[in-house]
């Protein structure tokens, strides 16, 4: 079967034809259900394309209602700070990927541990931003483009709480079960949905802090 | 939260006594019809003692096959819901053309009111589009494709069962809506801003919204399921270039619903937050953009059509090289031109709104973008016409609505080039030429259904159909929608408004006579299809299918038993070819059977799935009559099952391998014809475990 030929021509059958699968092998359920979890990020993603689309829409002037604009509400500097210490979170969440490859349980509880409280952290910082801007004369009732201001933040931070509610359930199966299959693919799939929330405020730190300063 | 109209308190939310319309007529007598079918189905379940079995075997299933079969049941139901819509209106327009038109029942003109009409032609679409044809197909894709590529299971059959109860629950809000409260007036794609707060003070958007949601997750799930089946879980053999075109479609067909059905998630998401917090997405002032929502909605709504239409063409690609006995002409081309509609289905969706003014440079980019389409699909027709050319044709009934699938994609397909014409379409907007259009287009998925669930009921259940009944189902269906949908395209390219409760212009009469006609001629088609079913299940034991009860099948799902067993292939096929079944046919392979049997690890049932999606009806109830505390609880409820479920493996049952032999053997050996009784060697097809 060296040239691949489309399937255009059907096989004579012969005696090497084998028509059963009598070892019956078995699909590999890591990598299924690490496929998965891609497809769903994949599908997470349009959430995120739909959000900022709608966010182009409404930074249109009009879309300010005479209230305030991306530059008053979005401070580039903290959202600076918020950018250094979610990838902090990320980074801490390497080095249990690190410490899984190596089976060593303690070193990776510590880890995740470390990673969730950064995450904490940026929680922390998100609502203080928000509840400054909603006291400033920023509730997202206000007008069309403090609306989906809020929806953006609080979506990509209500992913970052799930994620975080995933890592306090990751801490105790690490605990009780170590590293089995399951413990272990749910790990990866954690590693790829925390990757991707840093990715996504990468996108709202670009669109949303950096360009509303212009 | 937003203040609203009306009663509010902290236990029921809005819902008080009042919502129930019990004074209706229309909806007392939907409500005493859905009662007495509730109570004979409730009945017959205790009389028969078959509660266990429905607990034990279906509603905690994780079996793909059961899961398909239960998607087809609820979008069949829901079907009926919609049909009776359709009766409906086309009866308030005979009864409501013209000033001098009688009014009854409360209404000017007609029977129903324009409010209450409004919400059947909303729940038709919402109901026809979302909870009849995607369950259908979902069924369709969840029974076949597992068997098409040689797998035993789905990739992830728990997400499976949660995806099934995602989409019940919508359409049983749907349904709920009913009986309490209302239901949206603002048709199935919410036009925006009548959808909001001020302008629909009213329930029936929430139960539009929530339904939608939750029925749209349960597709993403599916979807995620069904592609890394098709890309993980194939037989050893089975390479992309040999699968069959039904499971290429659903590949493409799932592409679309993972990646378009997020959209409509946020577009209604956006929606549900006016209507919850007063923010200004969609609002008329304060900065919000109404347009946003119909790009948004759109942008899902398009790719969506081609979710419906794609796994039709899939089947129509199966049944019509069985009944031609030749293989599908130009396979490569086909599975090219399905790739290709699926790119192009997310270039397209601002020719649903030409007259929003966007300019002629736009209006022309996806002008051209629309007409793409007929390039692929103009090569599909083509395929299955050469497909048939000098074939050794029959007509049964999956071919006879399978080859007039091909006649209304063609009627469908010309006006929606027509449509596709910037000039044209500003004069027909919104005229029910439009109506026409899409209905032709998603009759042919209707056509290529009924014709699919006639192929392959054999194998879901072990007997075929019965086919001089079916042959009535198809001419009468057939010549109704002639009917119906002929006179609709005159009444459009006179210039009437789609959406009317009152028709204006008496000189539509007599079109919209005509109309009626035909939809009494498709209810005849309806009684016709119950008729089916019941002599089909009266004389079962009279058309017992065998594997391939067609005899000129091709693909992989007719290698197997009919009705399949549990475990799908008591050992996996290995593929040699396209068509394998035809090729083991064609070189007298087909009685080989394995040598060797080995022990079969499946899955055991479990009721978290219908958990989740029991709190998940409670969730969306709480939100759509503001019942806060219930939506808390109940999403609370969700998490908690969630990560607790994480905490168990899942368990295991195991089907020894002198067992699965002893089926095996027992199933070759069934006769084919047995005038009373249970055939005896009938593969026990839906018991889990071990034979009894």
């Amino acid at each position: 079967m060296s040239s691949y030929d489309w399937g255009l021509h059907d096989p004579v059958p012969g005696p090497q034809t084998r028509l059963w699968d009598e070892a019956d092998h078995e699909h590999d359920l890591m990598s299924t259900r690490l496929f998965g979890f891609w497809l769903y990020m994949l599908s997470d993603s349009l959430i995120f394309a739909a959000l900022f689309t709608a966010y182009e829409v409404l930074t249109f002037p009009m879309s300010f209602a005479g209230g305030p604009t991306p530059r008053d509400v979005a401070s580039p500097i903290y959202g600076y700070a918020e950018t250094i210490v979610l990838f902090t979170s990320v980074l801490a969440y390497g080095m249990v990927m690190v410490n899984l490859k190596k089976e060593r349980t303690r070193p990776a509880m510590a880890w995740l541990a470390l990673s969730l409280a950064i995450g904490l952290g940026f929680i922390g910082m998100e609502y203080h931003e928000l509840h400054d801007v909603a006291l400033a004369g920023g509730p997202p009732q206000r007008s069309g483009f403090l609306s989906i201001f809020w929806a953006i933040v609080v979506v990509h931070g209500v992913h970052l709480a799930i994620g975080l509610l995933w890592m306090v359930v990751m801490l105790v199966q690490i605990a009780r079960q170590g590293f089995t299959q399951l413990v272990t693919y749910r790990l990866a799939n954690l590693k790829v949905y925390w990757l991707y929330q840093g990715l996504i405020w990468t996108f709202v730190y670009t669109f949303v802090y950096l360009r509303g300063s212009i | 939260m937003t203040d609203v109209q009306g009663h509010w308190d902290w236990l029921f939310g809005r819902l008080t006594i009042q919502q129930v319309p019990y004074d209706n007529l229309v909806v007392g007598t939907a409500f005493i019809f859905a009662a007495i079918v509730g109570l004979a189905i409730v009945g017959a379940l205790t009389y028969y003692r078959w509660w266990g079995t429905l607990y034990r075997d279906w509603l905690t299933t994780i079996d793909h096959k059961r899961i398909g079969i239960m998607y087809g049941l609820v979008g069949t139901v829901m079907l009926f819901r919609g049909f009776v819509d359709a009766i409906m209106m086309r009866t308030q327009q005979v009864m409501a053309a013209g000033p001098l038109s009688h009014g009854y029942l409360g209404a000017e003109h007609g029977y129903l009111p324009p409010y209450h009409y409004d919400q059947i032609y909303g729940s038709h679409g919402t109901i026809m589009l979302i909870f009849a044809a995607t369950p259908i197909l979902a069924g369709f894709m969840n029974y076949l494709v597992p068997l098409q590529i040689g797998a035993r299971d789905m990739a992830f059959p728990y997400l499976n069962a949660l995806a099934f109860w995602m989409t019940a629950v919508g359409a049983g809000l749907v349904m709920i809506s009913l009986f309490i409260g209302d239901f949206s007036h603002a048709g199935w794609v919410g036009l925006a801003p009548l959808t909001e707060l001020p302008y629909s003070p009213d329930v029936g958007v929430d139960y539009w919204t929530w339904a939608l949601q939750i029925g749209s997750i349960g597709t993403t799930i599916g979807a995620v399921n069904i592609i890394a089946t098709i890309v993980k879980m194939r037989a050893p053999g089975m390479t992309w270039m040999r699968l069959s075109l039904f499971t290429w479609t659903s590949l493409t067909t799932n592409v679309i619903g993972l990646t378009a059905f997020p959209v409509l998630g946020v577009a209604i998401g956006l929606l549900s937050l006016d209507r919850y917090f007063g923010t200004h997405f969609y609002t008329t002032g304060v900065g919000g953009n109404f347009m946003l929502y119909t790009d948004l909605f759109w942008i899902w709504g398009h790719p969506e059509v081609y979710f419906i239409i794609l796994p039709s063409w899939g089947m129509m690609s199966e049944i019509i090289p069985t009944f031609s006995q030749k293989k599908l002409f130009g396979y490569p081309v086909m599975v090219a031109a399905t790739l290709s509609i699926g790119c192009i289905s997310w270039t397209v969706w601002l020719h649903h709104f030409f007259t929003m003014g966007a300019g002629p440079i736009v209006n022309t980019f996806y002008s051209i973008a629309t007409m793409l389409v007929a390039i692929p699909t103009g090569v599909k027709v083509f395929d299955w016409a050469l497909t048939m050319v000098r074939g050794r044709l029959t007509f049964p009934t999956p071919m006879l609505w399978a080859v007039s699938a091909i006649f209304m994609q063609i009627i469908g397909g010309w006006t929606g080039m027509m449509l596709a014409v910037p000039s044209i379409n500003y004069m027909t907007h919104n005229s029910v030429f439009v109506i026409a259009h899409f209905h032709c287009v998603v009759m042919v998925t209707v056509f290529a259904a009924v014709g699919g669930a006639t192929f392959w009921f054999p194998k879901m259940f072990g007997f075929t159909l019965h086919e001089r009944s079916g042959q009535w189902v198809f001419w009468l269906l057939v010549g109704g929608s002639f009917f119906v949908f002929t006179a609709m395209f005159l009444l459009g390219l006179t210039g009437m408004p789609r959406r009317l409760a009152y028709v204006p212009y008496a000189g539509w009469w007599p079109l919209l006579v005509i109309e009626e006609i035909g939809i009494f001629v498709d209810i005849a088609a309806l009684v016709a299809f119950v008729w089916q079913i019941t002599v089909s299940i009266r004389d079962r034991n009279l058309n017992r299918a065998t594997r391939d009860p067609w005899g000129t099948a091709r693909s992989l799902e007719w290698i197997t038993h009919s009705p399949v067993p549990v475990y799908n292939f008591a050992v996996i096929p290995h593929v040699n070819a396209r068509d394998e079944w035809a090729w083991r046919r064609e070189h007298h392979l087909e009685h080989i059977m394995p040598e060797r049997y080995a022990d079969i690890e499946l899955p055991v049932n479990t009721p978290v799935p219908m958990l989740i999606g029991a709190c998940t009806a409670a969730f969306g109830f709480a939100m759509v009559w503001r019942i806060w505390w219930l939506a808390i609880a109940s999403l609370v409820a969700i998490f908690v099952i969630v990560i607790l479920r994480s905490f168990t493996s899942g368990g295991h049952t195991i089907i020894r391998a002198d067992d699965i032999r002893r089926m095996e053997d027992q199933a070759m050996r069934a006769p084919r014809r047995s005038s009373a009784g249970m055939v005896p060697g009938a593969v026990p097809a839906f018991r889990t475990g071990a034979a009894e």
